[in-house]
């Protein structure tokens, strides 16, 4: 498998680690707020919930033996087709600014 | 070849009649003389056949033609009797060139075999090649190059290859037949391990691994090109060529040791040139093109995602020994933005009685023996085909002096050309009939024919070529999970959608005529070149005789009497295969996994296709619906040293080695591996008796004295920016925004689930910048985690970091005396007096001299102590400075093992502890963890089952009989509790003799922790024995009050 990393350009996958689902989001954590059931909910789904998707799928990998960037790629998992690779950074810089 | 009848009756094997070479026959054999047994091994002039007999010389060479060099002269040896051959040869065409077909014995049965093939599919010519630690076995004979001096043995026979008393096995085959393992030797149940699986294993089986290192090296490579061609042959040549004159990085990958597959084992003409030199020609234009480079000997096992393939190299298997620095084979890894996948095709044997019989040989491998090797595999022949191209099989032997005895051809009709090859060889034509069996046993002896007419007759022979058609070379376009699709065209399953980057050409697509691969390979070639960016001109295709590859399938004569094997390597059976499916195994995976039919070397790359067929047949479901079995890589067999590679022994994970590490050789440390380092664990001294005897020494030094120890290994994080202070308020379970510059404070951080991750003291050595410090074990986590936290969670922190771990050395010099040595080593000018530097305070400052160095008070051990680091550079300075500057007050180095003794008298915490499933409160660190700000972990840390009170939770233990020892890994139970997992209330995780206390004592995690103190409980150790009852106490053994530290 290769990766497009952003930075350093086409890489093999021993390169790389994966970690896992990027489109969870750390849920608000408020030290003040009092954490109701909902919240809860929230957290446990954060920490212990995958999805299993058949199709494209958002992940998080770190290029370690390279720029030691984190990386979004957009990743077929029936066949391993990369669609995409963003630096997780600017994604979580832009997402801050648009509140997606 | 001389006189066909020369040997008019083919060796049977009778009382161990020779098999029918040259042997006695005076076919030459006067010449090369018989060398009778010598008394002790002979150097020369036989190298190869040490103390061998010397067979007589080869026969069955053919007097001209062939791609063997007749000016080499090879000596090898097989089970024992020394043989000639030529450079060019294989074993296996060096063997048949001696006339020696019976090669090795069957897998389950001990039937005697021969040689099927003449490439990489070989099913039953697997041999030992090569002897001591260098033993290889199961080595297909057709692909293994001869070399003078080769050593080759049979396999799975004994006592002898001719005599083999398990061949009683046959008389067996009932109990023995598909899924026998499933069904026999079951009961009872006890006799398995003792007698039934080693008499099994002794008797079924392939070759014997050396059991020895293996004493040569691999290599690991990698390599980038625009167009990877795979295989040599026709279309492989062509798509090279076409790529290669665009400018196009190629790169050409052949399995054989020469290029031209089929094209060299063919006799054909291509632009008025026979097809040997068109190959040559082609061959030595690649050769020139400074952008193609050719791997011969390598073969490409496997396609993965983007391009990627896997390729081995066998650089040294040619040779007896691999030179100096070489390795034996390369595994090469290679990056391809496009594939031309040539890989050609395998021949299909037929399923008729007794079908295994040594000199029963596919036709293609026949042509191939005759026009490469210049071998006749036989003397008379029968051909039984049912593809058009018996006629080229007749017309090369022929050429080849062999007597054609029988042509049979199942097809009512025989093709013109193949009835006009028979006349021509002056063979007798059988068409619309079948051979029934063969009979002979170490070798072929003849043929029982059936005719259209439904007589039977027999025809004595010595050969007999078989050819069921061809089974495209899919496995490459397949690797990724694509099946191929099921051509009746040419009654094989070509590939329906290769993989993105690839396309397939020649055979292996299921193109068998040889116009058709040059132009597919020409057309791919190209096109590969224009989709990797270099455009170029189509090549102009050579002009070819034209052929005929008609064929219509017979997959299994019916009405057959004797074993018809379906798979050779496996000896599964059409019987075999009726009985998977009378027994509900229909689907083609269960099928193979119930008769094991298409496992082991080769794959079923002979058989894999006949057995679906006769499957579908029995179930009356087109093939289609019945599918092929899966293709994964390897491709042919790997072996584990080249996947390897280097990683071996030590070489498999590096040590690092901290910066004293030449110092404490010098001592006579005692080394251990922790983590990836190796440290010294204890240093001995003359007449210490033990390890402990050292350790407490060390121990007592640094309580009394003064000691030293190399604490590089801790993970260091420099980090820097006006955020620095947030991003370890997010980080850690404490605060750090009020930590002063000047100032070390302990941190603990956590996973996001709550559980402890690692804990540190972190130094603020400027207004924007810190120093992190990490356990040992956890530098390279604990990095990746900051990473991900900083360009992840939060991006908006502006903040950087980097390891510094290897920039610098850093020892620990712990003790009453610290200071004082501390003293003789910074410079002058820096003052490190208590108010200068109080407990938990940092500096910068230099030392021996003007060296940079860092000095933290800090303490692992609970006395007054100090870490000090230096560009690691001057560790080994250092340590060497610090012992001249102790030694007025008695340093001594001390090692991991009294570090850990200290911390445990202490009760710090430690990777024991820090497991990944306690929390900052069963550490006892509950009241660190900030309530004002958020951090990673916290929400989950307060989840009601893990602040639950009877979570087990650290404290101290002590034998109540002070002289008994504890054992970390005891199980804590309540006194008068039956010792069973429903009364477990935690465990021992770290231990120590405590020579402070002049005891045992130890950490662990008990149910209820701190309330438990003063109880006692039952360290409880099954396992070694241990049962000792022990008193819950503070984890804090040592000076409580932690007065010393602060001296």
């Amino acid at each position: 498998m290769r990766i497009d990393c952003c930075h350093c350009g086409p890489r093999g996958n021993e390169e790389f680690v994966y970690l896992g689902d990027a489109t969870l989001e750390r849920p608000p954590a408020d030290p003040a707020a009092p954490l109701d059931e909902e919240a809860r909910t929230r957290w446990h789904d954060y920490v212990y919930l995958r999805d299993n998707p058949a199709g494209p799928h958002r992940e998080l990998w770190q290029h370690v033996s390279g720029c030691r960037a984190w990386l979004v790629v957009t990743r077929d998992t029936r066949t391993h087709a990369i669609l995409k690779v963003e630096s997780a950074r600017d994604v979580a810089l832009a997402r801050a600014v648009f509140g997606s | 070849m001389t006189d066909p009848s020369a040997k008019t009756s083919p060796g049977d094997g009778g009382a161990g009649s020779p098999p029918p070479c040259g042997e006695g026959s005076g076919l030459g054999v006067a010449k090369n003389s018989v060398r009778e047994s010598h008394p002790t091994p002979n150097p020369s002039p036989s190298r190869g056949g040490g103390a061998a007999r010397m067979r007589g010389g080869e026969s069955w060479r053919l007097r001209q033609g062939g791609l063997v060099d007749r000016t080499s002269a090879h000596t090898f040896s097989f089970d024992g009797r020394g043989y000639r051959g030529h450079a060019g040869d294989t074993l296996a065409s060096a063997l048949l060139a001696n006339g020696v077909h019976l090669v090795g014995r069957s897998f389950k049965y001990h039937r005697p075999r021969g040689i099927l093939t003449a490439g990489p599919e070989e099913p039953n010519a697997l041999v030992e090649l090569r002897s001591g630690a260098r033993r290889e076995p199961n080595t297909r004979a057709t692909t293994a190059e001869l070399y003078d001096g080769l050593e080759a043995r049979s396999q799975n026979r004994w006592p002898s290859l001719k005599f083999d008393l398990l061949a009683v096995n046959s008389l067996a085959s009932p109990i023995l037949s598909a899924g026998f393992y499933y069904k026999t030797f079951m009961w009872p149940a006890a006799l398995w391990e003792r007698l039934y699986e080693p008499l099994i294993r002794r008797a079924a089986g392939l070759g014997r691994a050396s059991g020895a290192d293996d004493p040569d090296t691999y290599e690991k490579a990698f390599l980038h090109c625009d167009v990877l061609v795979v295989g040599g042959g026709a279309a492989g040549l062509m798509a090279a060529l076409a790529a290669g004159r665009t400018g196009a990085r190629v790169v050409l990958c052949e399995e054989d040791f020469r290029l031209g597959g089929r094209l060299i084992a063919e006799s054909r003409v291509l632009d008025d040139q026979r097809s040997s030199d068109w190959v040559a020609r082609i061959g030595a234009e690649l050769a020139a093109l400074p952008n193609v480079r050719i791997l011969a000997r390598t073969s490409v096992f496997g396609a993965y995602d983007h391009g990627t393939y896997a390729a081995l190299e066998r650089v040294n298997d040619h040779v007896a020994t691999p030179p100096e620095h070489e390795p034996r084979q390369r595994f090469w890894h290679i990056y391809a933005k496009r594939c031309v996948l040539a890989a050609g095709a395998i021949e299909r044997p037929l399923v008729f009685g007794d079908n295994d019989r040594p000199g029963i040989m596919l036709a293609g491998a026949v042509r191939t023996y005759i026009n490469r090797y210049a071998v006749a595999p036989g003397r008379r022949a029968v051909v039984f085909g049912t593809t058009d191209e018996t006629a080229q099989t007749l017309s090369d032997l022929a050429r080849a002096g062999v007597s054609v005895e029988a042509v049979v051809d199942p097809r009512a009709e025989a093709p013109a050309g193949v009835e006009a090859a028979a006349k021509a060889a002056g063979a007798r034509l059988v068409a619309g009939g079948a051979v029934m069996r063969a009979t002979g046993s170490l070798h072929v002896h003849g043929v029982d024919v059936r005719t259209a007419a439904g007589e039977t007759v027999h025809i004595a022979c010595d050969l007999v070529c078989v050819a069921g058609g061809w089974s495209p070379s899919v496995h490459l376009a397949s690797h990724k999970g694509a099946r191929p699709v099921w051509s009746e065209r040419i009654a094989g399953f070509v590939p329906d959608t290769p993989p993105a980057g690839m396309g397939v050409a020649g055979a292996a697509n299921g193109d068998l005529g040889l116009a058709d691969a040059l132009a597919g390979g020409a057309r791919l070639g190209l096109a590969a070149a224009g989709d990797a960016g270099f455009d170029g001109q189509p090549v102009e295709l050579p002009k070819v005789d034209g052929e005929s590859t008609g064929l219509t399938p017979l997959w299994r004569v019916k009405g057959t009497r004797g074993k018809a094997f379906v798979d050779l390597q496996n000896d599964v059976t059409d019987k075999d295969v009726a009985l998977a499916e009378r027994e509900g195994f229909r689907a083609v995976e269960h099928l193979k996994r119930y008769t094991t039919l298409g496992m082991a070397t080769d794959q079923g790359k002979t058989s894999n296709v006949a057995a679906l067929v006769l499957m579908a047949e029995l179930t009356a479901r087109s093939i289609p619906q019945t599918g092929s079995t899966t293709f994964r890589p390897p491709y042919a067999p790997i072996a584990i040293g080249a996947l390897a590679g280097e990683h071996r022994a030590r070489h498999f994970r590096p040590t690092r080695l901290p910066p004293s590490h030449r110092w404490a050789q010098e001592q006579g440390a005692v080394f251990v591996e922790a983590g990836q380092w190796l440290r010294a664990q204890w240093y001995p001294q003359a007449g210490e008796a033990d390890w402990l005897t050292s350790v407490n020494r060390e121990v007592r030094t640094v309580r009394e004295r003064v000691g030293v120890c190399d604490v590089s290994t801790l993970g260091k994080i420099d980090l820097q920016g006006p955020d620095s202070a947030e991003f370890l308020e997010r980080l850690y379970i404490n605060g750090w925004k009020n930590l002063a510059v000047g100032k070390a404070r302990y941190g603990l951080m956590l996973r996001e689930d709550g559980m402890v991750m690692d804990d540190g003291t972190t130094s603020r050595l400027a207004e924007q910048r810190y120093l992190v410090t990490t356990t040992t074990a956890n530098a390279a986590k604990v990095l990746q985690h900051m990473e991900l936290c900083h360009q992840w969670l939060w991006p908006d922190l502006d903040v950087q970091f980097c390891s510094v771990t290897e920039q610098w050395a850093q020892f620990s010099i712990a003790g009453p005396r610290a200071r004082d040595t501390l003293r003789k080593v910074i410079d002058g000018q820096h003052d490190i007096s208590d108010a200068a530097l109080p407990y938990l305070g940092a500096a910068e400052l230099t030392a021996m001299g003007g060296v940079a160095a860092r000095l933290f008070r800090i303490s692992f051990s609970g006395e007054l102590a100090y870490e000090i680091a230096v560009p690691a550079g001057h560790g080994d300075g250092l340590i060497r400075r610090l012992m001249e500057a102790g030694r007025a007050f008695g340093i001594a180095p001390y090692g991991t093992e009294a570090l850990g003794v200290m911390r445990i008298e202490k009760g710090h915490v430690a990777g024991n502890e820090l497991n990944g499933q306690t929390t900052a409160r069963n550490l006892g660190l509950g009241r660190m963890m900030s309530r004002r700000k958020d951090y990673i972990g916290r929400v989950m840390a307060d989840r009601p089952g893990l602040t639950a009170a009877d979570r087990p939770s650290l404290a101290g233990f002590k034998p109540v009989d002070r002289d008994q020892r504890l054992r970390a890994g005891a199980h804590f139970v309540r006194e008068g509790a039956r010792p069973v997992l429903a009364s477990d209330e935690g465990y021992m995780t770290s231990v120590a003799f405590s020579p402070a206390l002049g005891h045992w004592i130890g950490l662990g995690l008990i149910a209820g922790g701190a309330a438990r103190h003063g109880e006692r409980v039952r360290a409880y150790d099954p396992v070694r024995h241990g049962d000792v009852l022990v008193e819950v106490c503070d984890p804090v053994f040592y000076d409580p009050a932690g007065e010393r530290l602060r001296g």
